[in-house]
This record gives C-alpha cells, sequence and structure tokens, in this order.
C-alpha cells in the first residue's frame, strides 16, 4: 500500500472552450489534512468535482489507492473512499436528520427497500463516530445550522470514508463551531482518514493545514509544507501580486460637527436590545460580533427590514422613524446585504438594471415613465467609477466575476446618493484582489463624507478598514475599541467573550 | 414518519368530522352504510387520480395532463374491446388502459426528463396533444354500450343495504380499486428507496443527485406511473357511468390537485403523504355529494370548493409565514 | 498588455456600443423567431387556402375571435412576469360580465332617451369594478397571506366561477341593449371594436412595462423577490397592483365576450385559462417570471389565430387544433431549450473574452 492515497496527474479540463484547469497535479497522502486555496474561478471546485466523479477530466489521469481512474464516475469516488461535504451540506430538508444520515448510505449498498429501524440504527451509529447528539427525528430544515453540518460531516463518515473533502466548510459556522469543526477533522486524521479542506480563509488554512496547494488560473502555483507559507506569501500566490494591508486614517473634520447617524436605546424583542452609536461623516464604523450576537439583526433594523421596536434614530440630528425599507431609503440609508446572489443581485438581469433597482423611482418624468437619458446616466457614470470590468451594461450581471457584482451592487445604493452605507460582510465570496479593491472604494466613500457601518466578523477587514469597532454579544454592544488600539488577536479574543457558548436566547428572553 | 397523522392531516380530518357531523345533524339520513358507500364510490375515481397527482407533486413537480389521459385510454380501450367483441373480464381493460397510459405518461417523461422543461408547460401541451389527437383522429361519439367486462364490473356491489326507498345499494366493487392503488403507493413511498428517492428530488435535487440518484429514472417511473393510474382510472370512470365519452374528466384535473394541497402537499415539492392526498380527497367529494343533503342547491357546490381552498392555504401559508419568524428568533 | 494600455479607452467606448447593439439582436432574437414563425404560418395558410383566408372577411373575422383570449393573456402575462400565475383570469371575467349583464337586463326597460348611454356605461363600470376587486383579492391571498398564486387563484377561480353560478343558477343571462352590443360586434372606419380595444390595451401594457418605474419593478420582482425587497421595492404593493391589474383586464374581457355573444355564462369559456397560459409560453414569457414581452405574446396569439383559421377553411376540426396547439407549445419550448443551450455557450464564451480583452491592459 503506497503512502498516497489520491493521485492527480496532468488533469486538464475546459467548459465551452474555456480552460477551466491546465494539467493541475495534487497528491494526497492518507491521513493527511491538506488545504487547497486559490480565489473564486481559480479552479478549486471544478477540480473537487472531477475528484468526485461528478465532471470528467479532458486529459489527465486520477489514481485512487493505486487503482488508475481515466473516467471516474460519483459511485466510484464513492466506493473508493471519497466523501464530499459541500458548501450547502447537500441535505434533505424536508426528510429526517435520520433518514438524511442514512439515505446515501443505503443507496450506495444498492438497498431497493427501506426498513425503518435500520435507518434509525444508521443514524444513531452516524453519530456516535463523531460524539455528539441532535434530534434525528427532526426535519433537517428545522435544525440549526450547526446541526445541519454535523449531520453532513457524519454521513460522510458513514461510508468508510478515506477522504474527506470539505468545500468551503466554515462559511455558516461561528468561530466555536469553527473550533469543533477543526476537533473533528483532527479526530479523522487520527484514524488515518485525509482530508481536503478548500478555503480562502487564510487564518483557517494556516491553522488547521499541514500542506498546502495553491491553484490560480486553474493551474498549479505552489505546494508545500504549512511551515513554508504565511499570510503575505498566501496572499501573493493567490493573486499574483503583492498586496499591501494599511489601515483606514479617519481624520475629523470639525470637532463640533453632528453625527451623520445617531441611534439611542435602540431594541428589538428577542434581536438587540439597549443599543446606541453614532457614526460621524467619513467614518468607518465596524459592527463585530460573533454569528448570533444581534449585528445582522441590528442592521436589518437601521434599514427597515425588520425594525425596532424601541429607541430612537437621528440622521443628521433629525429624529427619523423608520418602518419599512422604504423609510430608509428615502432618509438616505443604504445596505449592502450579506448574501449577494439571493438579496443582492437580480442574476439574471442586465447589469444596468442592477445597478438602478433602488434609484429608479427618483428617475421619472411624468405618469411614472423612466427618463432614459437619467438611467443611462447613472449606469455609464457608476461602471466608470467603480471599474466595473464589463463589455457592455446590457448584459447579465451574472456573468461577471464576484468582484464585480459585488460593485454592482455597491453601485445600486451609490445611485440613490446615500449619507449612511451599511455593509453586511462587504467582501463574503470575493476574492482577494478585488476585496482590496472593494475597500478602497468604501474609503474613497467615507473620505467624500459618507457615513459606513460594517458589519462583519472577518477580523483583519474590520480592524484594517473601521477606524471604530463596536463589539456586540448577545444584542447588545458590549464594548468599543478605536481601529488603531486594537490588534487582530485581541479583537478575536473579545469577541468570543467570556467563553462565548451560552445560547443567546436565555438572556434575550428578558429584552 | 412523526406518529400516523401529521398535524396537517389531523386538521383536514377534524373538518371532515365537523362537517358529517353537521350534514348529520341537518338531515339524519346522511348517517347510513348507503351514504357511506355513495360517498365511498364517488370517491374513487378522484381518489386514484389523488394518488397519482400526490406522487407528482411530492417530486416537486405538477401534471395537469393525467385527466386527459384517462380519457384518452378509455375511450381507446373502450372502443378497441367493442370492435374485437371482447366478452371476457374487466381485468384486461385495465390492462390495457394501464399500458396505453404508461405509454402517453412516458411522452411526458421524455419531455420532462430530457428537454428539462417546466413539468406544468409540458403536461399543458401534452394534455391538449392527448386530447386533440384522440377527438380528431379517434372519435368523438360517446360509447354508450361498454364491452360486457365493464358492464359486469359496474354491476358488481358487495354488503348490499336496502335503502330509504326500497332498493338496494351495495359497496361498489370500484372501491376496491382505490383499496388496491392507496395501500401499493404507500409502499412505494415509504418503504421503497425509489419513493423516498421521490421525497429526496422534490426536497433538494441538486443533493439528490449528488448522492447518486439517477433523476431521469425517478422521473421516468413517477410519470409513466401517473399514466398507468390515469388509465386505471379511466376505466373505472367509464364503468361507473357506463359511457366511454371522450369529453369526461379534462377540466377536473385543477380540482384534483386541490383536493391533494388541501390534505397538506405542498406545491413546492417534498411535502405530502397518501394519508393527507386521501382525506384532501374525502373532503371535497363530501363537499360536492352532500350540500343537496343540507338543503343547499347543487350551484353552491363550486364556490363553497373555492372558500375551503382558500381558507386551507391561507392557513397553510399562515402557519408557515409563523414558523419562519419562530425559526429565525431560533437560529440565534 | 502595457501595448493595449493606450488604445483602451476608445475600444473601451467600441466595444461597449457594439456589444448594446448586439444585445439588442440578441434579445430580438426570439421574437424574430416568432415573427418568423407567424409570417409562415400566413403565407402558408394563403397559399394552401388563398380565397377564403385572404379575403377582408376573413380577417374582419380574425379580429372578432382572438381580442377576448388577447387580452386574456396579457392578464395572465401580468401575472406570470411576478413569477405567478392568475388561473381566475376567465372565472373573474364571466363574473364581470354577469354583474354586468344582470345591471343591463334588469334596468334596460326603464331606461329610454339619453339614459341608454348612463346604463351602458354603468354596466362598463361595474364589470371593470368587480374585475378590480376580484383582482385586489387575489393580490391580497398572494402578497399579504403568502398563498402561492398556481393555488391562490385556482381557489378563487372556483369561488369566482361558484359565485357566478349561485348569482345566476346556472343558467345564462340573455339580451343586451343593441347599442351596447357594438362593443363586441360594432365597427369603426373598418375596424372591428374588440380589435381597437385589444390593440389599446397590447400599446398601453407595452408601454407600462417597458417604460414605466412599475413595469420595471415586475419585472425585478419576478426575477428575485427577495433582492427586490432589499433594493426598497415595495413587493406587496407591486403584487396587489399587478393582480389588480390582472382583474382589471379580465373584466374588460368580460365585456366584450357579452357584448359579442349577447349572453353572459358562469362557465364561458373555461379552457381560456390554459389557452391564456399556452399563449404566454409561446410568446416568450418565462413561466418562472422576470423576462417576456407584450409583442411576443400578440405574435404569438396572432399565429394561432392564423393556425386557427386556416385549419377552418382547410377542415379540420377544433379538436385537430387542440393537439396542433398541443404541440406546437412543446415544439417551441423545445427549440427555446435547445436554442438558450447553444446561445448561452457562445455568450459565456463571448462575454469572457471582451471581459479578457477590456481588463487586458490592467
Amino acid at each position: 500500500m503506497s503512502e498516497d492515497f489520491l493521485v492527480v496527474k496532468n488533469v486538464s479540463k475546459s467548459f465551452a472552450g474555456i480552460q477551466a484547469l491546465k494539467k493541475v497535479n495534487l497528491v494526497i497522502r492518507r491521513g493527511e489534512v491538506r488545504c487547497l486555496v486559490g480565489e473564486n474561478g481559480s479552479g478549486k471546485s471544478t477540480l473537487i468535482k472531477i475528484i468526485a466523479g461528478v465532471e470528467a477530466p479532458d486529459e489527465g489521469e486520477i489514481i485512487i489507492g493505486g487503482k488508475s481512474f481515466r473516467r471516474l464516475y460519483p459511485i466510484d469516488a464513492i466506493r473508493e473512499g471519497i466523501q464530499i461535504i459541500y458548501q450547502d451540506f447537500s441535505l434533505f430538508p424536508n426528510l429526517t436528520a435520520a433518514e438524511n444520515l442514512a439515505f446515501n448510505y443505503l443507496l450506495q449498498k444498492k438497498q431497493r427497500s427501506v426498513n425503518w429501524k435500520d435507518v434509525q440504527k444508521i443514524a444513531r451509529e452516524a453519530m456516535k463516530n463523531i460524539d455528539v447528539t441532535i434530534d434525528l427525528n427532526r426535519r433537517v430544515e428545522e435544525l440549526p445550522v450547526a446541526d445541519k453540518q454535523l449531520v453532513a460531516i457524519s454521513r460522510a463518515l458513514l461510508h468508510n470514508a478515506r477522504l474527506i473533502i470539505m468545500d468551503e466548510p466554515t462559511t455558516a459556522l461561528t468561530r466555536k463551531e469553527v473550533r469543533s469543526l477543526f476537533q473533528v477533522i483532527t479526530k479523522l486524521q487520527r484514524e488515518g482518514i485525509s482530508v481536503l479542506f478548500v478555503s480562502h480563509k487564510l487564518d483557517e488554512i494556516l491553522e488547521i493545514s499541514e500542506r498546502v496547494t495553491i491553484l490560480r488560473n486553474g493551474q498549479n502555483v505552489a505546494d508545500g509544507d504549512r511551515s513554508e507559507f504565511d499570510r503575505n506569501k498566501l496572499i501573493f500566490h493567490m493573486t499574483g501580486r503583492e498586496i499591501e494591508e494599511t489601515r483606514y486614517q479617519y481624520v475629523p473634520r470639525h470637532s463640533s460637527e453632528t453625527p451623520l447617524l445617531r441611534v439611542d436605546g435602540l431594541s428589538r424583542q428577542g434581536s438587540f436590545a439597549n443599543v446606541s452609536f453614532c457614526v460621524y461623516p467619513g467614518e468607518i464604523v465596524g459592527i463585530t460580533g460573533l454569528l448570533g450576537s444581534g449585528r445582522t439583526e441590528l442592521a436589518m433594523a437601521l434599514f427597515g427590514l425588520k425594525p425596532a421596536t424601541r429607541g430612537e434614530i437621528y440622521l443628521n440630528g433629525k429624529h427619523i422613524h423608520i418602518r419599512n425599507v422604504q423609510d430608509a431609503i428615502r432618509h438616505g440609508i443604504g445596505y449592502v446585504p450579506e448574501d449577494r446572489l439571493t438579496e443582492g443581485l437580480f442574476l439574471p438581469q442586465s447589469i444596468g438594471n442592477n445597478m438602478v433597482a433602488s434609484v429608479i423611482a427618483r428617475l421619472k418624468k411624468k405618469m411614472g415613465i423612466i427618463d432614459p437619458q437619467k438611467r443611462d446616466h447613472h449606469i455609464e457614470r457608476w461602471i466608470k467609477t467603480l471599474k466595473i470590468v464589463t463589455p457592455s451594461p446590457t448584459l447579465p450581471v451574472r456573468s461577471l466575476s464576484g468582484g464585480n457584482q459585488q460593485r454592482v451592487v455597491l453601485a445600486k445604493w451609490l445611485t440613490t446618493n446615500p449619507k449612511v452605507l451599511i455593509l453586511n460582510g462587504p467582501t463574503v465570496g470575493v476574492d482577494i484582489g478585488s476585496k482590496t479593491d472593494i475597500h478602497h472604494i468604501i474609503r474613497n466613500l467615507a473620505q467624500e463624507g459618507i457615513g459606513a457601518v460594517i458589519i462583519s466578523d472577518d477580523i483583519p477587514e474590520i480592524i484594517q478598514n473601521c477606524n471604530r469597532i463596536l463589539l456586540m454579544r448577545r444584542g447588545r454592544i458590549v464594548e468599543e475599541f478605536s481601529g488603531d488600539q486594537i490588534t487582530e488577536e485581541e479583537l478575536a479574543r473579545k469577541m468570543i467573550g467570556g467563553d462565548g457558548s451560552e445560547p443567546v436566547s436565555s438572556e434575550m428572553a428578558f429584552v | 414518519m412523526n406518529g400516523i397523522f401529521s398535524r396537517n392531516e389531523a386538521f383536514v380530518a377534524l373538518i371532515i368530522l365537523g362537517l358529517v357531523l353537521i350534514i348529520g345533524s341537518i338531515n339524519p339520513n346522511f348517517f347510513t352504510l348507503g351514504t357511506l358507500y355513495d360517498l365511498l364510490r364517488s370517491s374513487v375515481v378522484m381518489g386514484i387520480f389523488g394518488v397519482g397527482v400526490l406522487m407528482v407533486l411530492v417530486s416537486g413537480g405538477t401534471d395537469i395532463s393525467f385527466t386527459a389521459i384517462a380519457a384518452f385510454c378509455t375511450y381507446v380501450t373502450s372502443r378497441y374491446l367493442n370492435s374485437i367483441g371482447f366478452e371476457g373480464s374487466v381485468l384486461v381493460a385495465f390492462l390495457i388502459s394501464g399500458a396505453i397510459g404508461v405509454l402517453l405518461g412516458l411522452i411526458n417523461a421524455i419531455l420532462i426528463s430530457s428537454f428539462k422543461l417546466p413539468t406544468l408547460i409540458v403536461t399543458l401541451g401534452t394534455g391538449n396533444m392527448f386530447r386533440g389527437f384522440m377527438l380528431a383522429f379517434i372519435g368523438t361519439k360517446i360509447v354508450t354500450v361498454l364491452p360486457p367486462g365493464m358492464i359486469r364490473f359496474s354491476r358488481t356491489e358487495f354488503f348490499p343495504v336496502t335503502t330509504l326507498i326500497g332498493g338496494t345499494n351495495g359497496l361498489s366493487a370500484a372501491v376496491f380499486v382505490l383499496l388496491a392503488v392507496v395501500p401499493v403507493t404507500w409502499y412505494i413511498l415509504n418503504y421503497t428507496m425509489l419513493g423516498r428517492g421521490i421525497y429526496a428530488i422534490g426536497g433538494d435535487r441538486v443533493a439528490a443527485e449528488r448522492a447518486g440518484l439517477n433523476i431521469n429514472v425517478i422521473q421516468f417511473f413517477i410519470y409513466c406511473y401517473v399514466g398507468f393510474l390515469a388509465g386505471i382510472a379511466g376505466i373505472v370512470h367509464s364503468s361507473l357511468v357506463r359511457t366511454a365519452n371522450p369529453f369526461d374528466l379534462v377540466g377536473t384535473e385543477l380540482s384534483v390537485i386541490a383536493a391533494v394541497v388541501l390534505g397538506g402537499a405542498r406545491i413546492t415539492g417534498g411535502h405530502g403523504t397518501i394519508l393527507g392526498a386521501i382525506l384532501g380527497v374525502f373532503l371535497v367529494i363530501i363537499i360536492n355529494n352532500s350540500l343537496i343533503m343540507m338543503g343547499v342547491p347543487s350551484y353552491w357546490q363550486s364556490a363553497v370548493i373555492g372558500m375551503i381552498i382558500i381558507l386551507g392555504t391561507s392557513i397553510t401559508a399562515l402557519q408557515s409565514k409563523r414558523e419562519s419568524r419562530v425559526s429565525i428568533v431560533d437560529n440565534q | 498588455m502595457s501595448t493595449h494600455f493606450s488604445s483602451r479607452t476608445p475600444k473601451t467606448r467600441d466595444s461597449l456600443s457594439l456589444s448594446r447593439l448586439l444585445g439588442i439582436l440578441r434579445i430580438d432574437n426570439n421574437l424574430l423567431r416568432l415573427l418568423v414563425i407567424t409570417v409562415a404560418i400566413f403565407v402558408v395558410m394563403s397559399l394552401l387556402r388563398p380565397h377564403p383566408f385572404l379575403t377582408l372577411r376573413n380577417f374582419r373575422s380574425m379580429s372578432y375571435q382572438f381580442p377576448e383570449l388577447g387580452i386574456l393573456s396579457i392578464a395572465m402575462m401580468l401575472a406570470m412576469l411576478t413569477g405567478g400565475i392568475d388561473l381566475s383570469v376567465v372565472g373573474t371575467a364571466n363574473l364581470a360580465g354577469i354583474l354586468a349583464a344582470k345591471l343591463l337586463t334588469t334596468l334596460s326597460p326603464e331606461a329610454a332617451g339619453g339614459h341608454i348611454a348612463l346604463l351602458i356605461l354603468g354596466a362598463i363600470f361595474v364589470a371593470l369594478g368587480i374585475g378590480i376587486l376580484c383582482g385586489i383579492f387575489n393580490g391580497f391571498l398572494v402578497a399579504k397571506i403568502g398563498i402561492p398564486p398556481i393555488l391562490a387563484t385556482l381557489g378563487t377561480m372556483q369561488l369566482y366561477t361558484g359565485i357566478a353560478l349561485v348569482i345566476t343558477k346556472g343558467y345564462a343571462v340573455l339580451g343586451y341593449l343593441e347599442q351596447f352590443l357594438f362593443i363586441g360586434n360594432g365597427v369603426l372606419w373598418i375596424f372591428p371594436v374588440p380589435l381597437i380595444l385589444f390593440v389599446l390595451v397590447a400599446f398601453i401594457f407595452a408601454m407600462v412595462l417597458s417604460k414605466t418605474v412599475f413595469g420595471f419593478y415586475l419585472f425585478m420582482l419576478g426575477t428575485n423577490a427577495t433582492a427586490a425587497r432589499f433594493s426598497g421595492i415595495n413587493n406587496t404593493l407591486v403584487l396587489l397592483k399587478t393582480y389588480l391589474l390582472s382583474g382589471f383586464l379580465a373584466g374588460l374581457a368580460g365585456i366584450i365576450v357579452i357584448a359579442r355573444t349577447n349572453s353572459a355564462k358562469a362557465d364561458y369559456g373555461t379552457s381560456y385559462v390554459l389557452q391564456a397560459v399556452l399563449v404566454c409560453v409561446l410568446g416568450g414569457i418565462n413561466p418562472s417570471g422576470g423576462f417576456g414581452t407584450v409583442s411576443g405574446l400578440v405574435l404569438a396569439i396572432l399565429s394561432l389565430q392564423f393556425l386557427s383559421s386556416g385549419f377552418n377553411m382547410l377542415r379540420f376540426s377544433n379538436f385537430f387544433k387542440e393537439f396542433i396547439w398541443g404541440l406546437v407549445l412543446l415544439l417551441v419550448m423545445v427549440i427555446n431549450y435547445l436554442s438558450t443551450l447553444y446561445q448561452s455557450r457562445r455568450q459565456l464564451q463571448k462575454t469572457r473574452e471582451a471581459i479578457a480583452e477590456v481588463s487586458g491592459g490592467k
């Protein structure tokens, strides 16, 4: 038995004439934790699909456990012990946790009938594998995200897995859940199971991996022990350029200026309580905290999606009421949502239409008729200002890269000429090159006098871009830092707080 | 599999119970074995259709061609059997009709799985085609004398009781067709990997694909099975009304879907049970058949059913709205 | 790569205008195909039966036939653009027609002289008002309660038809003022009144959809309701307005129907519901919402009318038509599927190449 479990040799793949992978190599040893790193579009997901047998390579060879495959089918991959945990978990929301655990197993065993006692037995066994208990008879759609992931992981382990591929597994997890995921990975490793950890979160890569493989534009660019890499080196290989990490310098204009946005004692039952803070023109205020700390709910309240039930909001010193999104927009508040694809964009619609979706009501002549000149003016102006790379604004926004898509979302709000721009996870799923560009855009906007609020748990992002940082825990603002006074390590520790494990609801009941 | 009754089914059962009590208190004649026999007999055709519709809805699709398939199958079968002077058992009629149904279902399946077209639109098109083809190329004359086997089938009754007006009324043999279809389909949906696969693709198609389910095979099965059931239901219908009328049945498809949805199946797929579907059908049939017993003129039928659909779907919609609100808080 | 830099700005502008042109052509591709189909059917029918087909009489009779279905299809289209469907259009039309007919038949003896116009206006007002009410109720169920449109309108279809049945006890309401029948049978210059009404409706709604803020919102909502909400679009209001307009058009169709047939029945034209869906799909309205044009729909209804008239002249039965309609629908869907498959592949490649070129200077 050789030491290498999986060998991917000179694999190439193109879609409709576009080369997604060019002679890519990857070797994974038994019991190794390997990170596959690359920006969006680097070919990571194509490579995973090929290893899973979902896509067939145009050329090259895949050797699993010494057996060579020219064409691998999903069923072969599974039989050879390759299991994939997808980013969206790939569970059936309408079935119980138990059935989700057993379903794929029974399918692999070519069972034709279903014995519900076996299903329960298989499910209990699966849970025992990773020492956790969840209610097996609840439907998966009723489970919290972390439990869904546990189901996905224990399902993967049921198949005598030799290699588990985790595709961006931490996207939906809180830091604490990431911790326990890492424990699971270590446990797997001790049992001789290899893990391929696919990610673009640098901290996680450096923490969990033994060896790192970096892809860029469908090609291998670096491969080696973790000890050979640090943050900057990873970034350099992923992007092909050096990116300087700087901090945002806020220059207060007048000491007596009224704050753009002032929030006083804002509360919403079950979400957040007694939140007060100010944003001055030119400031970038970061609001951070764990998932479920109330940060997203606070943003949604400010934008009228789930209005606050108590407290006051002042804009330029004027008391305003935000009961719905229309109110928020009328007062000059914009919101870049967390989930770009479902909340931010109309994917099949044109870039231009996406950009004017929020401002269009102001571009009408008589009888609700849109002024096409004003519309096109807005579109052209912001394509140029934000350097959106596209041959034409009539193309569907789907055709753009993640970074350009996010610029379109930004443009949608900038057309409305907002006073306050709330950005929730502004660079989630955006490659590092575009990430820096988007940060520059936000900084420029702030310098022009917009008040920006970044909501994120990406600690480097918060520290580098915010001159003030508010930390939320269990629905309340618990601490405030100045951006240049705190280090990443400190902030990370403070975020988790005491132990950060108690559920929100126990305290929230009193809110 | 949380207990036998899910909330939705219990709810529909309660409505049925309430309705029965109301009808019975207005007209005590309602509580007779004869009425029960009548209701059961009238439920057979819609019940078989409902079972098929449920399977399609669970898989995340919609089928509105099944009534056209049923009319086609029974008309062609009756004409064919008459033309060869066949005098044997009704089973042959079921077999032929069911086979034609499978073939027509196959056309749906091919269009749906190879061209990935929306099921509603495909079955809208094929429904038109099947009916148009039958009426244009096979015939428009109503078959008033059915093959002897079907006539015998329609006269077969069990456990006779004397009715109020002196005649006898028995449990129609047709009811046993439904009693066969229901457990078979129930077994398929709950105790085979194929059935669970139908739930799986209705729940998350992509996940089903990744798990290695062959979605094409499952879709072929679903639409052929529904075609088969439609063929069976067609023969039952013709036998019960003692004519094979090519103009019959088409136009009732939306009511069947409504009945199944009342029983808790979701139009978005993944959810629904046989029990619920059957209860939904019973509810609609009881309303259809019993308004007169309550002294309500029959032209109220449509309005009452409409109101029940609106009420039923409103309650489900409001419930799921509240549930989603709760779950947001839970996830914190 | 730096050589590109100097020529970058003009190049970008160049490719902008070029691809804009291409973009228009691309959108027109679907329309073009429909146009070709429509013309082809017209030519074939003209060649096969030049005498009756190419006569003024035929054109006139055709232009009495399709406006009802045409207006109902536009009503259906509005709902489909939001990603919904309105199965209640025919139920609404019949209910509106019946109430207008009731008004006309119960009041007509007393109405004399100058009151005739008032009475007719009253009937029109009642029909349109009922249409709007029915539409608002649909909108309420869909937007406020949150019932899937197919179920909500399935229920209201039964309800509206049911109310119509209860009002008429299943009988037809017959015999109106001659002046009222003008709406369904009259001619202005050489154009039949129903045709004029249809052209007006089609024009107005083409403008509303393509030029107004409401139209823009409709398309965005139909594409992605969540993103619409996050963009500040008041989804509830847009949906309410959409179903209101759909109901209004159904009411208008109801007037035309009773004026043309001189009778109002609760179960008139029930097959129109699915036919309207068919016209929309043929006309390129995306059943999942967000895309479609009135011009596509107009071409679809014209081609179906030509086909239908032609078949009549070839002495094909109505049932053969039904068969062909189903076949055409499926063929169009399959062709659309295959061509978008091909197109999107090419488009993706072109886009990538173009982007690579534009960003080449970086």
